[in-house]
């Protein structure tokens, strides 16, 4: 009788075991593909930079400097190394240097009336609006599911599984730009009617 | 509203995976009621007549219930094209306008947002803004916009309103709220034909069945027992309370949903005040949807038909209204959105 009960118990230690496995071994993937969803997105951004920066450029000689800028914080981001240690790290300290050259250039073609009015220009400005959500959003789904793999290597009892499954905290795509955190996204239009 | 949101999104799914099942299930054998309801107060009415008159295949049943199971298959795999086809929407492949170019982008960057795959876009030719999604799973999804709210909309509330949208994909809302809306759709058309068939030659055929056999009508008549009249009627009942049930039903399962789907758009975009601001638009733009008819209202972002009863609440609302008051939502998101903003110690002046 009591071997009975010993196998039943056993069977649904085994039972959690797998399941506890399974639900880590699904997380990193999510997380991992999370992390490809973001690689997706920045490439279109550095293709999209040049055209751009082409269109603008007849109309924009006297703020060479700005466009400069862009042209090698876009290079540079080219240029990092995804693989090894720190590489989360590294990917996002350029890509926030690039996104903030962005800004800056993105605020002086506002400046411009007459720039925006050439249709490809506008167009172009959409299209890195669109390019510039489409980071923010697949930062923030890679963040939230890094989390939940993270939270859930941390959690009792499923953190002894996780010696079992070899799995490591996946770093998080922080913000580390000053002057990207100070930027609120307040639209004005939104107050309440008083 | 006070429990569903406190499940998790596996929950949810598997909730509205359950709720289809159950429906497409209920309506097969709601459809096997009437047919063999039928056959069997028509063999209680011959079971005195000699046996080669007697009432002994279950034909009615059997083609009720082949007809049941065929139309629910219909409305499950068929049900997202006939109600894209019914509200007049047309498909957005290769964006012709800045506006269309606009709302793909939008679109794609909320796919990425939710971690479903992009779904296809649609715009329905029409100046009242809302919005409606549908689909089978987040694979097979479509989202619909109306020209007025693409119109009416800035690009940060159109993405609210895709957030909320999608927020229904990715919950399985779609499937559930699809195959409803399909199923209300024929039993609303089997109405239509089964009273013409039923009230017109169907009542003879069953009045008379009780003697037609034998000739001789009014003998046969006189020996149907109570139980046969309390089922004839109640069979009749079903009949005639089949459409308003099923009405009812798409009623009830659309109002939580709205609540959970502000949430998640909320949680996609981040900007619950964008979407509190579309539907005060939305809300404010009073002029119903005409193209989006009675049997697709439940899947609206907003009540298409501009019903009063949607922005009060109460017994009679919450009985009646598909969709829940627009103030409350507004309210809920507003508090959403503030709380954010004091967290991250900006002022909302």
């Amino acid at each position: 009788m009591s071997s009975w009960l010993l196998l039943i118990l056993l069977a649904a230690v085994a039972l959690w075991l797998v399941g506890a496995y399974n639900g880590l071994v699904s997380l990193k993937n999510q997380t991992l593909n999370a992390f490809k969803q973001i690689d997706v997105q920045l490439k279109r951004r550095h293709d999209l930079i040049p055209n751009l920066v082409n269109a603008v450029k007849g109309a924009m000689d006297f703020e060479r400097s700005t466009l400069e800028a862009v042209i090698q914080a876009r290079n540079q981001a080219v240029q990092v190394n995804p693989s090894g240690p720190g590489g989360v790290k590294r990917i996002s300290q350029a890509e926030n240097a690039l996104s903030s050259a962005l800004q800056r250039l993105m605020v002086v073609v506002e400046q411009y009336p007459q720039l925006k009015a050439t249709s490809n220009v506008g167009q172009l400005q959409e299209e890195l609006t669109s390019t510039e959500n489409r980071i923010a959003f697949a930062r923030q789904l890679y963040n939230d599911t890094a989390t939940q793999y993270n939270t859930r290597q941390q959690q009792f009892p499923t953190s002894l599984v996780a010696g079992l499954a070899r799995v490591q905290p996946a770093d998080l795509w922080e913000i580390t730009d000053q002057g990207e955190r100070a930027v609120p996204q307040v639209d004005l239009s939104l107050k309440p009617k008083a | 509203m006070t429990d569903e949101p406190s499940l998790t999104l596996f929950q949810q799914q598997e909730a509205n995976r359950r709720r289809t099942t159950l429906l497409v299930v209920g309506f097969v054998l709601f459809f096997a009621w009437l047919g063999f309801g039928g056959d069997f107060i028509y063999w209680l009415a011959t079971a005195h007549e000699p046996p080669a008159a007697q009432h002994t295949v279950w034909w009615f049943g059997m083609a009720a219930t082949a007809l049941g199971a065929l139309l629910a298959w219909y409305a499950y795999s068929a049900g997202p094209e006939k109600v894209l086809w019914a509200t007049g929407a047309e498909e957005v492949l290769e964006p012709a306008t800045d506006q269309q170019r606009q709302l793909v982008n939008v679109v794609e960057e909320m796919a990425i947002a939710a971690g479903v795959p992009r779904p296809r876009i649609w715009i329905v030719p029409d100046p009242d803004p809302n919005a409606f999604a549908t689909g089978v799973d987040p694979s097979h999804a479509h989202v619909a916009v109306t020209q007025g709210l693409l119109d009416l909309c800035s690009r940060d509330e159109l993405q609210a309103v895709i957030g909320h949208e999608l927020g229904h994909v990715k919950n399985l809302d779609v499937r559930l709220m699809t195959t409803l809306a399909a199923l209300v759709g024929a039993v609303l058309l089997m109405r239509d034909g089964a009273t013409r068939i039923f009230f017109s030659r169907g009542s003879g055929r069953i009045a008379g069945g009780g003697g037609g056999g034998s000739g001789g009508g009014r003998g046969g008549r006189k020996n149907l027992g109570p139980l046969v009249a309390v089922l004839l009627v109640v069979w009749i009942v079903s009949w005639i309370l089949a459409p308003i049930i099923s009405q009812l039903l798409a009623l009830a399962v659309s109002r939580k949903r709205e609540y959970l789907a502000d949430a998640m758009g909320a949680q996609f975009t981040r900007n619950p005040l964008a979407l509190a601001s579309a539907l005060h638009k939305i809300e404010a733009a009073d002029a119903p949807t005409t193209h989006i008819k009675q049997g697709a209202a439940h899947l609206c972002i907003a009540d298409p038909l501009g019903r009063r009863l949607t922005s009060h609440e109460g017994f009679l609302a919450d009985l009646l209204a598909t969709h829940p008051p627009m103030a409350k939502r507004i309210t809920i998101l507003r508090g959403m959105g503030y709380a954010a903003l004091k967290k991250e110690g900006g002022s909302v002046a």
